[in-house]
């Protein structure tokens, strides 16, 4: 393998290790649960996009082949990595905050967890 | 009859390149395999898909793709620089409200997962009637230009793509 291959591997491996400290550091500074919903955001997108571009590179100097997987990898965390956050958001919300805690939604219908829907929209 | 065979062209589609990615080798074998998963899962679920989302322009998903890659990697740098540089009773949480002018449910899912997806805002609720999206920023002095650019950058593009 080539000295360029190699530099461009290691500089991918390097920013996702940095990406995936400072989200796992984010965790422990802070304090606040929904403040820190946000760290792991930053270790699914740089943090994996990171490993995940190395690797493709690394399998194609290595073998010549074009891997996909890494993509998959990726379409399927963009596809589940939001479901997981609006999860958490949603049980936090529901547990710890009361509705005039929040902004209000300016329109005839307020949040959704404290708000029935109009009526029908349910069979939509 | 080709709407009966193929109920959701594009989960058809979905479904081969996928299968095509999952085994990572393509040949004619492997094609037709993923296209008989193709048209019979559409076939079997096709009870569960009642609307078929239409794309008006599917040429600008690419573009949409691309900005909302480039916002992740420059939102990435920024809320790093927040996380390690910032005392962390210097960091202003707000909850932003953002009325929505999208209609269709694709459209607002792929809003809200692009927003939780670049980092430093979660998409955390809609209003009950889908008209607005409560989004939680983790870091910032003028909500408002949040609002604004989510709704300038995202949901514009968002809305040439879904009718």
């Amino acid at each position: 393998m080539d000295f360029a291959a190699e530099l461009l591997i290691s500089v991918f491996l390097v920013i996702s290790g940095i990406f995936g400290f400072v989200g796992s550091y984010g965790l422990v500074k802070l304090k606040n649960t929904l403040q820190r919903l946000h760290a792991p955001t930053k270790a699914t997108t740089l943090g994996v996009g990171g490993v995940l571009l190395a690797s493709i590179i690394f399998f194609y100097v290595d073998t010549g082949h074009v891997s996909v997987h890494e993509l998959l990898i990726s379409l399927f965390l963009f596809l589940t990595a939001p479901i997981t956050a609006n999860f958490i958001a949603k049980a936090y919300l529901a547990r710890n905050t009361r509705q005039d805690e929040l902004p209000p939604s300016d329109r005839d219908f307020g949040w959704s967890i404290y708000d029935d829907p109009p009526d029908g929209e349910a069979d939509r | 009859m080709l709407t009966r065979l193929v109920p959701h062209p594009l989960l058809s589609l979905t479904l081969v390149l996928v299968w095509l990615g999952l085994v990572n080798t393509f040949t004619l074998g492997n094609l037709i395999l993923g296209t008989l998963f193709g048209l019979i899962i559409p076939m079997v679920t096709a009870a569960y898909w009642p609307n078929r989302p239409k794309l008006a322009r599917p040429f600008k998903i690419i573009e949409y793709v691309l900005v909302v890659l480039w916002d992740i990697i420059v939102a990435n740098v920024q809320v790093a620089m927040i996380i390690l540089f910032r005392r962390e009773p210097d960091i202003r949480s707000h909850w932003i409200p953002i009325p929505l002018d999208l209609k269709s449910a694709e459209a607002i899912t792929v809003l809200a997962g692009t927003i939780t997806m670049t980092p430093g805002t979660v998409s955390a609720m809609l209003a009950a009637d889908g008209g607005a999206i409560l989004v939680h920023c983790l870091h910032t002095d003028d909500p408002d230009s949040v609002r604004d650019e989510i709704k300038s950058r995202y949901e514009r593009r968002l809305k040439e793509i879904f009718p």
